[in-house]
């Protein structure tokens, strides 16, 4: 495998507030490669978006965010605030879970998408307009040139987040950071939109991490899946066998949790009990307190994230114990 | 099983939108929101029939049609032989005891000014359930019931969480010992490990209490896995209705296949390049003639843009499609 484009090592955010310190992401050591799509899930407050965000610093005051995001030889958490303006929306984009409120409501898309360019590119006058208007056709709006002076709420939902789609890709950026790109978006709409992405990413040979709650879309976008829990990243594997043999506990239950075809009207294998506070998090495995396969050893220390084949990470002592994949229904 | 307890024929609910002034001037007909179109079907006595559909189906204006939220324009509703849109005063009071409605935002439906005991406690003192003396145990055994802790009687609905918030709203629909449940977008706001509790309360309540159960959803895989019948709506108007097995491993009408094929898969290996479908749904403000899928269909024919196809029996299962591609060919009008 090449070099990775993208590490994070030991990234962590905490929230300082008047209730106390929130640590939002827990010490995240991750790679990206080139071309990739990585799949980051887990449930709400698990720190998915949260990491997103800090890599890009995004992350507002009481938020403060340490470790070190490595991209192409530097230390973006270093960069002084020109440098790292150069970085974002360049070299690397963004887009999120709702186009209405990432977009300005008050300008014409095409507007928009020309600020990006003017921006982030050489390219000036006429060939603005013929590139926005390139922009919106690759990403599939008919009638580009028409529409580049409507507003976003003249846009539908699905459209919207094509145009957020045709203004992340303006720059050419390397990677693509997608928050819960389509989650506000019914499955048709979705289904587009996604295989949007996954054609774009080849065309213009990018990375993508794609954040996302929903396993289907994981299963049906990513190549590599890191499964978030209480901030720390707990399984690092290549979709098919992350799937087909959860090593985590907690993605195993995850799995469980889904109600696949052959199971109707069944119980669902549930996981018990809540996600934890993150001001309170237990000393030992977080997910200790919900697991059927805790011991003493899990609630007295923290498990670190170890490899358990080339591609595999886990920070599960008890992998190796987990039910085998005939019980995973689906 | 087969009885027939509630029975739907020819809803339809529409929303009129602001007049605009310029409208006006320019002599237009007010426009209107055409949320549910000529809307048949029957619920069986003791089944869980699921309702799925995208945003703007009309599925949760069905719902609350059906318990007298909204008033409908036009059609029948029929429960256990009572004509539910004539119902008034006490005759609707006690019909609404007998169905109750779940919300999605359990945060929104329950009032954050009163514990769960008070707002349990006036439920069931409203429709003159219990003797007031009997109504602390009462709330005790819903509580045990829905699976609370003892102490969130004194407890108000801020201090819960999603899952548990929607127990209590489960709580208190089954306070009024109903018939039948009509629970809209039940788990949507949950994460998944606490769907999967939600469900199995509601899979295990079911069982126990013989409730009837409307379920609608606007995920796949948790109707299937809840529905014992599905029905698929599209742009107000139902267009399949089968049972749940039949509906996933044989869907008739082409917005069911798009449906199901734009659904993602939990597995990694079966992966499809190719969209479901193209386009995008239709305004409802402005819904097109004929089929209402047919601008999207890639089956459609002349006819589908012209006459809207009807809801009808197919085949010997019971399932009932509103497709012309179904039907038996006839001769062209010449």
């Amino acid at each position: 495998m090449s070099e990775p484009i993208l590490v994070l090592k030991d990234l962590r955010t905490v929230f300082h507030t008047a209730r106390g310190s929130f640590t939002a992401v827990d010490g995240v050591n991750l790679e990206l490669f080139p071309g990739e799509v990585l799949g980051l899930v887990g449930e709400s407050g698990s720190g998915k978006s949260v990491t997103l965000r800090s890599i890009l610093r995004l992350v507002r005051p009481p938020g403060t965010v340490s470790g070190e995001v490595r991209w192409q030889g530097r230390n973006l958490l270093t960069l002084s605030e020109p440098q790292m303006r150069k970085v974002r929306g360049r070299e690397i984009s963004m887009i999120f879970q709702e186009p209405m409120t990432a977009l300005n409501p008050v300008l014409p898309i095409g507007e928009q998408i020309a600020e990006t360019l003017r921006e982030h590119t050489d390219l000036s006058g006429k060939s603005i307009q013929a590139r926005a208007v390139e922009l919106l056709e690759l990403v599939g709006i008919p009638s580009p040139r028409e529409r580049l002076r409507d507003y976003p709420h003249q846009f539908s939902g699905g459209m919207r987040q094509r145009a957020m789609i045709a203004i992340a890709l303006a720059s050419n950026p390397k990677l693509l950071l997608a928050d819960e790109p389509t989650t506000a978006l019914d499955v048709t709409i979705q289904d587009q939109i996604l295989k949007l992405l996954l054609r774009l990413k080849d065309t213009l040979g990018m990375s993508v991490i794609l954040v996302t709650h929903d396993l289907g879309v994981v299963a049906q976008t990513c190549e590599r899946v890191a499964v978030m829990y209480a901030g720390r990243i707990v399984e690092v594997a290549p979709a098919i066998e992350l799937f087909a043999q959860p090593r985590h506990a907690y993605t195993l239950g995850l799995l469980n949790s889904v109600p696949g075809a052959g199971s109707t009207r069944r119980p669902l294998l549930q996981i018990p009990g809540a996600p934890p506070d993150l001001a309170a998090l237990p000393p030992g495995c977080p997910f200790a307190p919900r697991c059927a396969f805790t011991t003493a050893e899990c609630v007295a220390t923290r498990p670190s994230l170890t490899a358990i084949s080339n591609t595999r990470l886990t920070a599960c002592i008890h992998q190796d114990k987990l039910t085998k994949t005939g019980e995973v229904a689906w | 099983m087969s009885e027939t307890i509630l029975r739907v024929e020819g809803l339809s609910k529409t929303f009129p939108v602001s007049y605009s002034l310029v409208d006006r001037v320019q002599g237009k007909p007010r426009r209107r929101v055409w949320a549910l179109t000529e809307v048949s079907l029957e619920v069986r006595r003791g089944e869980t029939l699921g309702i799925v559909g995208e945003s703007g189906c009309g599925k949760s204006t069905l719902a609350r049609c059906l318990v007298r939220l909204y008033d409908a324009d036009a059609g029948k509703v029929e429960y256990d032989g009572l004509d539910v849109l004539g119902l008034r005063g006490a005759g609707l009071r006690h019909y609404n005891r007998r169905v109750q409605m779940v919300f999605q935002d359990p945060f929104s439906s329950l009032n954050p000014r009163m514990t769960v005991g008070q707002t349990l406690r006036e439920a069931i003192l409203v429709h003159g359930l219990r003797k007031p003396e009997e109504v602390p145990g009462r709330i005790r055994e819903l509580l045990e019931l829905v699976g609370l802790p003892k102490d969130a009687e004194n407890r108000l609905p801020h201090e819960f969480s999603g899952g548990q918030r929607q127990r209590i709203g489960i709580a208190r629909a089954l306070s009024v010992e109903p018939e039948t449940l009509i629970a809209d977008e039940l788990v949507s706001a949950l994460d998944v490990s606490v769907q999967a509790q939600v469900v199995n309360l509601l899979l295990e309540l079911q069982e126990r209490l013989h409730l009837t159960v409307l379920f609608v959803a606007h995920d796949l895989r948790l109707v299937r896995h809840l529905s014992h019948r599905v029905a698929v709506m599209y742009l107000g108007r139902v267009v399949e209705l089968v049972e749940t097995e039949k509906l996933f491993t044989s869907p008739a009408h082409p917005y069911t296949q798009a449906l199901l094929r734009a659904a993602p898969e939990l597995d990694p290996a079966r992966k499809s390049a190719v969209e479901a479908v193209k386009g995008e749904l239709p305004s409802p403000l402005n819904p097109p003639p004929g089929c209402p899928f047919h601008p999207r269909c890639p089956q459609a024919f002349e006819r589908c843009a012209k006459e809207v196809p009807a809801l009808v029996p197919r085949g010997p299962e019971g399932r009932w499609v509103a497709c012309h591609l179904l039907e038996p060919a006839e001769q062209p009008p010449v």
